[in-house]
């Protein structure tokens, strides 16, 4: 008994020294465990303290409206509307994969591409669901209250005229920031500046209180755009009526304002809706009127003659003998179709005598025809600030040879856009005044730089009436106005020569011819029908067009010869 | 012995009806005490760490009643029926271990559940009170300190659990468990060149034990070194619980207050992390209080374990109060950034009811251990 006892004694005591051993050790520990309780709460307190702020105090941006765009009378046509983007945190939604059904229910997409999307992007904490949804839509979504899931505000750009105004406004991405178009050129302005404001957000990233305002957000300016949305219907709607009638590939109308140099009305076909984004593909979206190069074939003659009347040498009644119909420069050889015979200027324009241009062309001086075209525009890119605007090609006259003279009298070995030739034919139009193109409303009288003489110029205009009363653009006549203007049908350049079956047919031109308002060019790109001269295709776009517009803008009919005593002009207030 | 009774007997007048009632029970006051402040403590940073989730709270209240009851029957049991159930209890165990590893539930990567029908549980928590009963059932009747032999079956009694329990994997876990066994043989008296020569093989050892760990298990032993490696990813538990912890300051931004607790930026608040929620919310004042409960319970349970006075009791309490305050010191370590990330919640505060029923368990047996003590004596 004693001796078990003392056994047990012996090992009683070793337990002791053992367990204050052991204690001793854990004392240690418990030290070493404050001691750091210390380090990080008393010494690293207020790194950390600054730390924990950064983690949950953030500064957020609060979105700028996005300024709409207005036209000359101030109808809305680009505006932002507030609209609602459905986000989720892969990782927490995965957590309940039984709601991703019913969520993709509500988002209108398809169950199997949401657990798809959830899947794959396990190791991120955010992802786009949907965006864009309508705010009442997107109260759905929130009212399932799935995990994971969260809306964002944002704006979003709708226009309401559609693809009438769809090239000169642009669009702009998802992100609200301008792609193309205005959207792009005054993006700075029309998006204003975020605001910020300090936020608590949780660790999933949630606001939880908004703490101050730091700066408000100013909103983006409104474009007042020169536009009028009435002359850009009416192009709209004759344009897409011709190129459909006569099976064309593309074609572009734009009508500029004499006095201004604003551009009023500027469409194109193809053309897309900038609302709907699946039609954003290059082919449509393009502002071809702005960003298209094309040889103008015979409507640039107007502006050689311009030249020719300058040099002095020429009146509108000098006599080119253009027998017979043909004539050899170098090795090649230029033909009319008719042989005019002895013709005055008016003649060879109204015909449109490649012969007489190309004589007269020869006579001048080159630097001079050189001078005339670059002074009214052709080979640089105008001032309207488009983005992507081509500059076109006007070679130097260092390098012209008489055979490149003679082509060029008549509208090929250069290259033009559309604007560069309406710009032209408005400068024609103000008596040799050149005003800059643009986009937005002028505010007042635009200052104007002289490039012709205003003797030439009105005898231009008179050449171009001709051309409507006698010759080629018979059907470009609008009743009640004076008409001034040129046909052309140029052979496309295909491959290194040019097409014998594919035209370009044009009609470019002023009214009213006494007292010129608006300029207008129409394009009607490969049309594939019987038809395909500028006189037969284009000028009756131009007709239709330009009376229209003349009577919305309510300008004084100056011509009453050609509107029968039972018609009544109605003058439409602007 | 004889100032062992007489502090005793002092103790048990200044008790009175209610001590009566306490010994009655084979329950130790001042324990009881100390298990008491430390879970009402928990249950009060609880119900801020799980953002006032009223129901949740009510299922831990209900935990801890489970857990007191389990701890009070417990302490009924007499010591020799203990002994003669721990072989079955721990051959019970191993089997469920062996079921665990054949049809056990996977959750969240591992395999560690076993579900009956009727309730679904971790052997692995079994095998925290069984293994230090069976070592300790082995050590007890033969000489002290053990010889070579006698040690090496303690030792496959404890890793042989240990590596079903590894192999989940819950290494954590695994490592409770060989601590438990440890801690019979150290109190057991094992030889000090020994205990050299085995810290010298584990150290040797861990070159190669780096090769069989888990890729994940690697990367939080390198992330202690650096957390700001890779701060998003394996590093964000242990700067965020850092920055909750320091921000606190001496006194703490208050409960309910823990502006990286309760916006979430704190990872597992209401169960691994739950320490930093406390440093928080409640500063360096409130984790020192908490540190000094569980040094008063560690110290009362020795005390105990010291006053048994046969072999088992002593080895198996013993056992008990060092793998408890070893579980405390892993977790609050990981949760101050002094030791890799792990798995392992803090005991009694932690949200989790199993665990506080292991724990109370453990804590009945001991106290039964030591209240029943006088009729091993006669």
């Amino acid at each position: 008994m004693r001796r078990r006892s003392g056994g047990a004694d012996m090992d009683a005591a070793r337990f002791r020294l053992r367990a204050r051993i052991v204690v001793a050790v854990l004392v240690v520990v418990a030290g070493v465990l404050g001691a750091r309780a210390v380090q990080l709460q008393v010494l690293d307190q207020q790194f950390l303290a600054k730390q924990g702020d950064m983690r949950y105090t953030r500064v957020a941006k609060i979105p700028a409206h996005r300024g709409a765009m207005v036209d000359r009378f101030g109808e809305p046509i680009a505006v932002s509307s507030p609209v609602d983007t459905v986000y989720v945190n892969p990782r927490e939604l995965a957590q309940a994969p039984d709601e991703i059904p019913r969520l993709a229910k509500a988002l209108k997409r398809d169950p199997q591409w949401l657990a798809q999307r959830v899947t794959s992007n396990l190791d991120r904490q955010f992802l786009y669901v949907a965006r864009h949804m309508d705010p009442a839509d997107a109260a759905r979504v929130r009212a399932l209250g799935v995990p994971g899931v969260y809306l964002t505000r944002e704006y979003k750009r709708y226009y309401p005229s559609g693809e009438v105004t769809g090239h000169v406004l642009g669009f702009t991405n998802l992100d609200d920031v301008g792609q193309e178009g205005m959207e792009l050129a005054y993006d700075r302005s029309l998006a204003g500046i975020d605001g910020r404001k300090r936020v608590i957000q949780d660790g999933r990233g949630r606001i939880i209180e908004n703490v101050e305002s730091i700066s408000a957000p100013r909103p983006g300016e409104v474009l007042e755009l020169s536009l009028d949305l009435r002359i850009q219907y009416l192009a709209y709607r004759e344009l897409k009526a011709a190129v459909r009638r006569h099976r064309a590939r593309s074609g572009s109308v734009i009508v500029l304002d004499v006095h201004t140099g604003e551009v009023l009305a500027m469409v194109n076909q193809p053309s897309f809706n900038p609302n709907d984004r699946a039609q954003y593909e290059v082919a449509r979206y393009r502002n071809r009127a702005v960003t298209d190069i094309i040889e103008p074939g015979s409507s640039i003659k107007p502006f050689v003659l311009a030249a020719a009347l300058d040099s002095g040498r020429y009146r509108p009644d000098t006599v080119i003998d253009t027998n017979p119909g043909m004539i050899r420069v170098g090795v090649k050889s230029i033909q009319d179709k008719n042989n005019l015979g002895s013709a005055s200027l008016t003649t060879i324009l109204a015909r449109s005598s490649n012969v007489g241009m190309a004589k007269i062309a020869l006579s001048l001086e080159r630097d001079q025809l050189h001078g005339v075209l670059r002074d009214l525009g052709f080979g640089a890119v105008t001032a309207s600030g488009f983005p992507g605007e081509s500059a076109g090609l006007l070679s130097g006259p260092a390098h012209w040879r008489p055979i490149g003279v003679a082509t060029l009298s008549y509208g090929y070995g250069m290259s033009v856009t559309p604007l560069q030739l309406a710009h032209a034919y408005a400068t024609i139009g103000s008596l040799g005044l050149r005003r800059p193109v643009t986009f937005r409303k002028a505010t007042g009288p635009v200052p104007a730089e002289r490039v012709l003489d205003e003797k030439v110029a009105r005898d231009v205009i008179g050449l171009l009436e001709a051309v409507v009363t006698q010759g080629t653009g018979g059907k470009a006549g609008v009743p009640g106005y004076s008409v001034a203007g040129k046909t052309g049908t140029a052979w496309k350049a295909v491959g290194g020569s040019y097409s014998t079956d594919k035209y370009l047919a044009v009609f470019a031109g002023v009214a009213p011819a006494s007292r010129p308002r608006l300029a207008t060019v129409v394009l009607i790109d490969e049309p594939s029908g019987a038809l395909y001269y500028g006189g037969d295709v284009a000028a009756p776009v131009f007709s239709s067009v330009m009376s229209g517009a003349l009577r919305l803008m309510g300008v004084a009919p100056d011509d009453l010869s050609l509107v029968s005593p039972a018609t009544t002009i109605v003058q439409v207030q602007p | 012995m004889m100032s062992g009774e007489f502090t005793v007997s002092r103790t048990r007048e200044a008790m009175g009806r209610g001590g009566r009632l306490l010994r009655a029970l084979h329950l130790d006051g001042p324990l009881l005490l100390g298990l008491s402040a430390i879970i009402a403590f928990g249950l009060f940073i609880l119900y801020s760490a799980l953002g006032g989730n009223m129901a949740l709270w009510l299922r831990q209240v209900a935990g801890v009643a489970v857990a007191l009851v389990a701890m009070v029957v417990l302490a009924q049991v007499p010591p020799r029926f203990i002994r003669m159930l721990t072989p079955l209890a721990y051959a019970g165990g191993i089997l469920l271990l062996l079921a665990v590893a054949l049809f056990g539930d996977v959750s969240k990567g591992a395999q560690r559940w076993l579900d009956l029908g009727f309730i679904r549980f971790q052997p692995s928590e079994i095998m925290k009170v069984a293994v230090p009963l069976m070592c300790a059932w082995y050590v007890h009747d033969r000489p002290l300190p053990p010889s070579l032999p006698h040690t090496a079956v303690v030792a496959i009694l404890f890793l042989l659990p240990a590596a079903f329990i590894a192999e989940q994997p819950d290494l954590d876990t695994a490592m409770l468990v060989c601590a438990s066994g440890f801690f019979v043989l150290l109190l057991g008296g094992l030889h000090g060149r020994w205990l050299a020569l085995g810290a010298g093989l584990l150290a040797a050892a861990a070159p190669v034990a780096w090769h069989f760990l888990h890729d994940y298990q690697r990367q939080r032993i390198l992330t202690l070194l650096d957390p700001d490696s890779d701060p998003l990813g394996a590093g964000y538990h242990i700067i965020q619980s850092q920055i909750a912890i320091g921000s606190g300051g001496v006194f703490g931004k208050g409960w309910m207050n823990g502006s990286q607790a309760q916006l979430e930026f704190l990872p597992e608040r209401s169960t691994d992390f739950i320490f930093a929620v406390m440093g928080e919310e409640l500063g360096l004042l409130g984790q020192l209080t908490l540190v000094a409960l569980y040094v008063a319970v560690l110290g009362r349970a020795l005390y105990l374990a010291a006053q048994c006075n046969d072999t088992f009791g002593r080895l198996v309490s013993g056992s008990i109060a060092l793998t408890f305050f070893v579980y405390v010191f892993i977790n609050s370590g990981m949760v101050v950034g002094l030791l890799p990330v792990m798995g392992l919640p803090l005991p009694l505060v932690s949200y989790g009811g199993t665990s506080m029923v292991t724990l109370l368990a453990g804590f009945g047996i001991l106290q039964g251990l030591h209240s029943h003590r006088k009729l091993v004596r006669s």
